[in-house]
């Protein structure tokens, strides 16, 4: 079990779910495989949830359980077991559920986070990892339950939406994890994105991830890391001494790329440095940086790489106390 | 490597020949990016852009020269300051979807009392924000007034990130589609005379999902429906000619993806959803594809290091295999875009480099017009 000291995966799994959430491209579904996959080798027992519909991420953890939930399926499930059956087959039937949600919006994330919530309850697992909704809904994924308990006055619905928010607001139980890249828009998205979920939820950030970071510091080396290139980049030449080590070369072409490859490379890096350093200025809570993969899709593969990353204790990891 | 030929074709094609311009792709792949370059690319070329997007992103303001924003009504943008010369016009604006479906609705309206009652109705403000494909609808209609505006001869526009290419085609429908509904049916056939809606309390269903979701938010849509009637024909009206619009030979559809096996299938998937709805993909467009950085595979640079190092040059060995890295990606990135290139034509894929810096002016846009469009596309 984790030592004293926190490492990556010990804070990215300090609640019983974690919720991880993002724009799209940043990586968020990567990022929940790797959690899950970082947990289940500690011999947690892991569930991944997933909410759109794509069977991505049972494709980068094949040995792991993925559930599926869809808001009509968890509505009718809700009715169905809290004594609500005629009507769930009516509401069925007539496709009034479009309708119902869009009467009182944020009803569909409700039975989705209810019936989370339930599976939580159920006890069968340590650690429940939900690749959260996709683009900027993440927001109103997490806001449907003050939302709605403010608009709906009684019913199940009601009931629902209060005992979600008790879970939200426990943060032992729950804690939405954010993925970034370092890039410009990214950090601002997840800086905005943080202090929102603050403000609007008060739920538990736990550490925000970066993901394909180029150079990642600590004794893990850099660059993207053992890929099938066996050389790791880990200290670029500078412009200087990249100059001297070309002039030796016969064909100008070839050095020219070599030279301008490098400050490419070194400009990317620098891009990234100064992201993180914004991002770190800008958010005081722990950062978890994953190497860049030298893929153009991940497999598992990658990901029993990137969770072997996170389970490492004393790398990767930035505190965050230094904002 | 491969040379890129066809990159300044794909471009050609689509903006000498197009009316309106529909970028679509999943979220996070650059289409805001790609449709400002597209439309800066027209106005260089002597056209009156417009360009509307529906990301917010404070970047694209700030690279467009707008410090207070994109604004919801188009604005011109200063083009004199760029380092080539531009003989049209470029214009931006964001997509204001609350704002566009309150005008459609004074537009339907028959006089102000329903005007207000809808604009005042709970159900319309959620409808307005949160029923499913109101943003691609709101984005069509957005795009059909512009077209119909004598200031521009281009309009390119920003779809939401979406996983259906199909959700914009069919999103001018949705509200007529909405109107149809059995619920409202429901509400409204027990007393066709005089569209009266019937109480809650006599219709089982009805007192059943007030049950469950609560009766005053069940009275909000009752109360929606009942204003809404009579305009339902209108609304139908106008999708149609917004969807004939997006239909027409003028409109182009350029699928815009990034390098990453995932965003590339979908990509091939919404491809394959316009070429199966007989509107077809103009052009393919992947941002932010890894340069090879000169002739040679990533495996020859793997073994010039490998020589380097044995000469004890660790500095040129390095260096090798740093280029060796980023061929490796871009080797990775060419195999996976494989199968957009197949359904968007050949010559019809124009890949844009990864920058080593990210985009924050004009010039920036500029630089991305010009290795898309350029002759000498090399990377």
């Amino acid at each position: 079990m984790p030592p004293e000291s926190e490492y990556p995966l010990q804070s990215l799994t300090a609640a019983r779910v974690v919720v991880v959430a993002g724009k799209g491209g940043v990586g968020k579904t990567t990022v929940t495989a790797v959690i899950a996959r970082a947990a289940s080798a500690t011999g947690q027992r892991v569930l991944l949830v997933e909410l759109d519909g794509k069977p991505t991420l049972a494709n980068l953890v094949p040995d792991l359980e993925v559930l599926a939930i869809s808001a009509p399926e968890a509505l009718d499930e809700y009715l169905r077991e809290h004594g609500f059956s005629r009507i769930a087959k009516r509401l069925n039937r007539t496709g009034v559920i479009e309708v119902v949600g869009t009467a009182a919006p944020g009803i569909d994330d409700i039975v989705v986070l209810g019936k989370i919530k339930q599976l939580e309850r159920s006890g069968k697992y340590d650690l429940i990892v939900v690749d959260g909704p996709a683009a900027g809904h993440a927001i109103t994924f997490l806001t449907s339950a003050a939302g709605l308990s403010g608009a709906v006055h009684s019913g199940p619905v009601r009931a629902q939406a209060d005992d979600v928010l008790e879970l939200l607001h426990d943060g032992e139980r729950c804690q939405v994890v954010l993925v970034a890249l370092p890039e410009t828009t990214p950090v601002n998205e997840v800086v905005e994105t943080a202090f929102a979920l603050e403000d609007t939820v008060g739920v538990q950030l736990g550490p925000v991830v970066v993901n394909m970071v180029d150079v990642v510091g600590g004794s893990s080396g850099a660059g993207f890391v053992s890929g099938p290139v066996a050389t790791v980049i880990e200290s670029l030449p500078g412009d200087v001494a990249t100059r001297a080590a070309v002039s030796q070369l016969d064909d100008p072409v070839v050095a020219a790329a070599l030279v301008e490859a490098a400050a490419f490379r070194r400009s990317r890096r620098e891009m990234e440095a100064e992201e993180l350093a914004r991002l770190a200025a800008a958010l005081p809570i722990p950062r978890v940086l994953l190497p860049a993969r030298l893929v153009a899709g991940l497999s598992p593969i990658d990901i029993d790489a990137l969770a072997s990353v996170l389970g490492d204790p004393g790398v990767n990891r930035e505190a965050g106390d230094d904002a | 490597m491969m040379p890129n030929r066809d990159a300044a074709d794909a471009g050609l094609d689509v903006i000498d020949s197009s009316s309106v311009i529909i970028c679509c792709g999943s979220g996070g792949v650059g289409k805001t990016t790609t449709a400002a370059v597209l439309g800066l690319e027209a106005a260089r070329r002597g056209r009156r852009a417009v360009v509307v997007t529906i990301d917010p992103a404070r970047r694209l303001a700030d690279a467009l020269g707008l410090p207070d924003g994109l604004a919801s009504t188009p604005q011109r943008i200063d083009v004199d300051h760029i380092s080539g010369p531009v003989s049209g016009e470029l214009s931006a604006m964001m997509l204001d979807t609350a704002a566009t479906f309150d005008g459609l609705v004074k537009r339907h309206a028959d006089n102000q009392d329903q005007v207000e009652r809808i604009l005042n109705n709970a159900f319309y403000r959620n409808i307005a924000g949160a029923l499913s494909g109101t943003q691609e609808y709101m984005a069509a209609e957005t795009l059909h007034e512009l077209h119909g505006d004598d200031r521009f001869d281009l309009v390119v526009v920003d779809t939401p990130p979406s996983r259906n290419a199909l959700d914009f085609l069919e999103a001018p429908g949705v509200l007529a589609r909405f109107l149809d509904h059995r619920l409202f049916r429901l509400l409204m056939l027990p007393t066709r005379g005089g569209l009266k809606v019937i109480g809650t309390a006599t219709q089982p269903l009805l007192k059943a999902i007030g049950k469950v979701v609560g009766s005053e938010v069940l009275a909000d849509s009752v109360a929606f429906f009942q204003a809404f009637a009579g305009m339902e024909a209108g609304f139908r009206e106008r999708a149609d000619e917004v969807v004939a619009l997006i239909r027409a030979p003028e409109t182009s559809f350029v699928v815009v993806a990034s390098p990453r096996h995932d965003t590339i299938g979908e990509a091939v998937w919404f491809g394959e959803q316009l070429v199966e709805q007989g509107v077809g993909v103009t052009s393919a467009i992947v941002n932010r594809a890894h340069p090879a950085f000169g002739e040679g595979s990533a495996a020859e640079a793997l073994v010039s290091a490998d020589e380097a190092r044995e000469r004890a040059d660790d500095v040129l060995s390095a260096l090798w295999a740093n280029v060796a890295e980023l061929r490796t990606m871009h080797e990775a990135e060419l195999e996976v875009i494989a199968p957009l290139r197949e359904i968007a034509g050949k010559d019809r894929l124009a890949l844009l480099p990864l920058l080593d810096r990210d985009i924050h002016d004009l010039d920036g846009l500029w630089t991305i017009a010009g290795h898309l469009f350029a002759q000498n596309n090399d990377h």
